[in-house]
């Protein structure tokens, strides 16, 4: 009875999460409307019909078809390219935001996920260019690239775990600092490889493209579907990966420690947990989760790596934060987080391409929601404070009713 | 070596500011994680003042005719304008964090999302391109050059002038004051005290009258304006008066830096110093001559200049490393006051 309780409970609570979670993205994108009205109605050019397209594309920009080229009017509709590139992008974001995930389960703070994802497209795009695929199956240097590249994140990860577990070095700093470490070393790799795109002449700050070896991620038929879009079977990969991180966190004993560690490092130790392996270790899984990120987006065969990154940080790395605040760290939620940002970003592209606005009003609906999401878990605790009592009536109803079965049956 | 000195404070004294920011927030119980948003705020701010004033008014006829005290009036107002508006931007994280209570890292990270998104909205929108610039050479109309000091223009200054005066920025010095004061106001006045109080046990403080809530407002908010001010000083200085959604990550090495520092006023400026100098190294350091003789003694080191780029986030690493074993954060920081706890 106590567990049909507790999973109620559970139920009730995960209830509540979306909820909280649904709320934040509604004001979020009201929000982002009325910036949209009111830029529209100070701003000559665009008035208030633009701003009616404005909104309209922030709502539902994964449906824009583009305009009507007789009357100029935004049309809609099933758009498989619309739909296809958001998986694409939606599959960097779904891994970052796992490696974020999963550092907060174990109470720490991934902001290096931007390192961590610079080296595994780094080390995947050197394997995968690297070894001729005249001679060895491009299959073959795909899986030892992918592979690569979540080794290279995961021991980028690790340092960052180490320093924290050993040295007592907050892991905020530790991240920034293996962050930029990370974007110098990987400018200072590129920079004397005859990796670099020297065939073209515009392109030399560009790595070569990884179908230039004749590697690239598997379509697996998703290009069938969403015709003439950069989908590919990354998606599959990241889906996949996602559910492998939610079954090791909360169905196998290593993933009790590791929240158990998040929940209070001392208490774990206590009970006999190595709280320096659990940070560790989670690092490293965080790790190669951005760094898969990386290896993916590489592999894809049609995106090109600007090389000289020395001066800045891959901006998905980052975005691996809201994606993983807004599932509240469940790694099953950030699959569909991860595709919510995707579809942001590309209402941002259309924005852009058909309107008088910019690509960056989207970043700004991002971001109100985080911040909103920063007190969901107090309007949460609120609710639950408030409807304890509506809650407790109902289980101890369920409760006697439960039992007087039981009883009945008993006869 | 004028020219190593200048470069280094150039790269420290924001770093040096904002991570003092980060002090007064933290003493007073508030982790502010949003120093980056913060600083790229105020500069979008202190650039767009310039861009939307410089030209057709008084300024622009105080350039004409030289009149550098207008001028330097003109950079400070545009400091005291960044500062005004980052203390406005940090209510947001404020008020998440001291009313609703809510958790300070996200609420800090979404105002690190929110400053760009933000500015990278209204730049398209005001310049239509990605970045904003003030026009012509604004930069220089703020650099103070030993000229007006009444020293020729050809022939060697003297060692103090040529460091001190040349080329350098008032705002570099304002900001080293502030800097001063500030550190003396955290450590000497009753304001201190209690705000560090507030970091350390709130609830004490609490019963001794101490209005926890306005302590922390007090400190997020200073913290706010001179995050502001320095990400202003830093387009200016370094970003060469220019606004772009970035400042190339100085919020958060601000943040190492105090971190680095142990929350102290003096440590965090001896931390700033070092790493501004092994910035400046990475900078230029294939046309640094440190004894005079004709020679780039660490260019001809032949090592790859992205080794020399990594080295202040090495050496920062490495320091941490040796000293955070004994590091101390103030106790109560990151924790929501709550009056009915213990």
């Amino acid at each position: 009875m106590a567990e049909m309780n507790e999973k109620s409970y559970s139920r009730l609570e995960r209830r509540r999460t979306v909820g909280a979670s649904l709320i934040s993205i509604l004001i979020g994108l009201v929000t982002g409307s009325l910036l949209i009205l009111i830029v529209g109605l100070t701003t000559k050019n665009i008035g208030l019909s633009g701003a009616w397209e404005g909104i309209r594309l922030v709502f539902g920009g994964l449906f824009s078809t583009g305009r009507d080229m007789a009357t100029g009017v935004l049309t809609f509709g099933f758009n498989p390219n619309t739909f296809g590139n958001m998986l694409f992008r939606s599959t960097p974001l779904i891994l970052t935001g796992l490696a974020v995930a999963v550092a907060f389960r174990t109470g720490l703070f991934n902001i290096g996920a931007p390192g961590q994802y610079l080296m595994g497209i780094c080390v995947a795009l050197l394997i995968s260019l690297s070894i001729p695929s005249s001679q060895v199956s491009p299959v073959i240097i795909w899986f030892l690239a992918f592979l690569g590249g979540m080794l290279a994140g995961g021991l980028w990860g690790a340092i960052s775990g180490a320093l924290k577990a050993f040295l007592n070095i907050n892991e905020v700093i530790a991240c920034i600092m293996t962050n930029w470490i990370a974007a110098n070393l990987v400018t200072l790799i590129f920079s004397g490889s005859n990796l670099r795109n020297l065939t073209e002449n515009t392109k030399s700050a560009y790595i070569y493209k990884t179908s230039v070896n004749n590697v690239a991620t598997a379509k697996l038929g998703l290009d069938k579907i969403f015709s003439d879009s950069q989908v590919n079977g990354g998606i599959l990969i990241a889906i996949l990966l996602a559910i492998l991180i939610s079954v090791l966190l909360n169905r196998t004993v290593f993933g009790f420690e590791l929240r158990a560690t998040g929940s209070n490092r001392y208490a774990a130790r206590y009970a006999g947990i190595v709280d320096k392996r659990s940070i560790v270790l989670s690092m490293v899984i965080a790790g190669a989760m951005a760094g898969a990120a990386g290896a993916l987006y590489g592999l894809s065969g049609n995106t090109e790596f600007y090389w000289s990154t020395y001066q800045s940080l891959p901006g998905v790395g980052f975005n691996g934060i809201p994606v993983a605040l807004l599932a509240s760290n469940s790694p099953i939620a950030v699959i569909f987080t991860g595709m919510f940002m995707a579809m942001l970003d590309i209402s941002g592209q259309q924005l852009k391409n058909l309107t008088g606005y910019n690509e960056y009003l989207t970043n700004i609906i991002i971001s109100v929601i985080v911040y909103l999401s920063a007190f969901s878990l107090v309007i949460r605790n609120f609710l639950v404070k408030h409807d304890d009592g509506v809650s407790r009536a109902l289980s101890s109803l369920g409760n006697s009713l439960r039992g007087n079965k039981r009883k009945g049956a008993g006869k | 070596m004028s020219y190593l000195i200048q470069q280094t404070l150039i790269y420290a004294v924001p770093l040096m500011i904002v991570a003092l920011t980060g002090v007064f927030a933290e003493r007073s119980g508030i982790i502010n994680l949003a120093l980056e948003g913060i600083m790229i705020f105020g500069a979008f701010i202190g650039v767009l003042f310039i861009y939307q004033t410089q030209s057709g008014t008084v300024f622009e006829a105080a350039y004409k005719a030289k009149d550098y005290l207008t001028l330097q009036l003109y950079m400070l107002l545009t400091m005291l304008v960044s500062a005004v508006m980052g203390a406005v931007f940090s209510l947001l994280l404020a008020f998440a964090a001291i009313n609703l209570k809510a958790d300070q890292t996200i609420g800090g990270t979404a105002l690190n999302l929110l400053a760009p998104a933000l500015v990278l909205f209204f730049i398209r929108i005001i310049a239509n391109q990605s970045n904003l610039k003030m026009e012509g050479d604004a930069p220089s109309w703020f650099m103070l050059k030993k000229t007006m000091f009444g020293y020729p223009k050809l022939g060697n200054a003297g060692f103090f002038a040529e460091t001190f005066l040349n080329k350098t920025y008032l705002a570099t010095y304002v900001c080293i004051l502030i800097f001063a004061v500030l550190s003396v106001l955290l450590y000497t006045t009753r304001f201190g005290l209690r705000l560090r109080a507030c970091g350390e046990n709130p609830q004490a403080a609490d019963s001794l009258g101490i209005n926890v809530v306005k302590m922390r407002y007090a400190g997020t908010t200073i913290s706010g304006a001179l995050a502001g001010m320095g990400g202003f000083v830093f387009a200016l200085t370094t970003a060469n008066g220019s606004a772009n959604g970035d400042v190339a990550g100085f919020g958060f090495l601000a943040l190492a830096v105090m971190i680095f520092g142990n929350w102290k006023p003096l440590t965090i400026a001896g931390g700033a110093l070092l790493f501004g100098l092994f910035k400046c190294v990475a900078a230029s350091y294939n046309i640094l001559d440190l004894n005079g003789d004709g020679r780039y003694f660490l260019n001809e080191l032949n090592i790859n200049s992205y080794v020399y780029q990594m080295l202040p986030y090495l050496i920062t690493l490495v320091v941490l490393a040796f000293t955070s074993k004994s590091s101390r954060a103030p106790k109560a920081e990151g924790v929501p006051y709550d009056k009915g706890m213990r």
